[in-house]
């Protein structure tokens, strides 16, 4: 049951700065922590976060075990052409999740 | 003259302080405040889009949905959360919103029973009870469920577990102070299913009250059992009128 939630303006003038804000439904688990059986429950962290805006990197992250569950990540690109906004999370087990969200430039 | 005037304005602040109850919200730091009062931060929105699928999604062998009985839930389901726990005619005794959700998973949809405490139960409870985000905490006028009601502030007052402390001698004498490095609060229930930055995930009331009755190194209840349920008739009493702040972030 992977959700993600993406809150950003559906249109934005030429040149203009837009804020993305995103939020993934994920335990981020350590690795480190001992599960009721006394077992260290195994390691099972997002790793690396991208967007790419029509193809182009415009930006992305490292994700480490201090990161808490559900990881929120902000940031701001420059409004430049219409054009889709590809969002994707890759971790650990294989855990790979994409969404895409139109951007209207006008 | 200047008496009267007086006597008004001592009348109008009295009226005004006179309500000291204060929600959790006010005893956290601006910083966790501030991821409750932005959506778009607020990791309970998860669940919150997760019960908005399941709302529409067909389910059991009735292959019905919710949306097919109630409708659209920002008018159908405005103003539930704030009337429950309420009387089940059915099982002759109080339920809570969860069970109530339940029950129609069980009795509409023919489905399998939602698991306490799972994530699907809790999703959709969260989205249920978000449409009473801003309205006043109204307990139903039911006299059945007075004597459960009692027997729940009987066991708000009563001293439990090694630690020998009742609810009320923490969250009634002793709010606003610390318990370690923990501010504690009043323990008005406005902003259930949680997300509690210690669970990193959503929680309901019962698994609250539990973690309480554990930390007071009490045996607690099990999810469900009546005497979760009366606390919690009682709980919503005492907090009647103040606003629904679900989905509600909690240190």
């Amino acid at each position: 049951m992977a959700r993600a939630l993406i809150t950003m303006p559906k249109t934005a003038k030429r040149g203009e700065i837009v804020e993305i804000r995103t939020l993934i439904a994920h335990p981020m688990e350590t690795g480190y922590r001992a599960g009721d059986d006394g077992q260290l429950v195994p390691r099972d962290l997002i790793r690396r976060f991208s967007c790419r805006y029509d193809g182009e990197l415009v930006f992305s992250a490292e994700l480490f075990p201090a990161v808490a569950a559900n990881p929120y990540i902000t940031f701001c690109t420059l409004a430049t052409a219409s054009g889709t906004l590809q969002f994707s999370w890759e971790g650990d087990r294989g855990f790979s999740q994409t969404e895409n969200v139109v951007l209207t430039v006008t | 003259m200047r008496r009267w005037w007086l006597a008004l304005c001592v009348v109008a602040s009295v009226g005004a302080a006179s309500d000291t109850r204060r929600s959790g919200f006010e005893f956290m730091t601006p910083e966790t405040q501030a991821i409750q009062r932005d959506d778009a931060q607020n990791p309970a929105m998860l669940w919150v889009q997760e019960g908005a699928a399941a709302w529409e999604r067909k389910a059991g062998t009735a292959a019905r949905a919710c949306i097919d009985c109630h409708g659209a839930a920002p008018t159908s389901m405005k103003g539930v959360a704030t009337r429950y726990p309420a009387f089940d005619a059915a099982t002759r005794r109080p339920i809570t919103l969860g069970q109530r959700i339940n029950a129609c998973v069980v009795d509409r949809q023919h489905a399998a029973a939602l698991v306490p405490e799972s994530q699907e139960l809790l999703a959709l409870e969260s989205f249920v009870a978000m449409q009473s985000r801003g309205l006043p905490i109204a307990p139903p006028e039911d006299p059945r469920l007075a004597p459960f009601r009692e027997r729940g502030e009987k066991l708000y007052r009563q001293r439990i577990g090694q630690l020998d402390l009742s609810c009320a001698q923490c969250h009634d004498e002793r709010a606003g102070g610390r318990l370690a490095g923990a501010t504690i609060p009043q323990a008005h229930p406005t902003g259930y299913p949680i997300y509690r930055l210690e669970w990193q995930g959503l929680g309901s009331l019962q698994r609250r009250l539990r973690g309480c009755i554990s930390g007071v190194r009490a045996e607690p209840f099990s999810y469900g059992a009546v005497e979760l349920t009366e606390l919690e008739l009682y709980l919503a009493r005492r907090a009647t009128g103040m606003k629904i702040e679900t989905p509600a972030v909690r240190p």
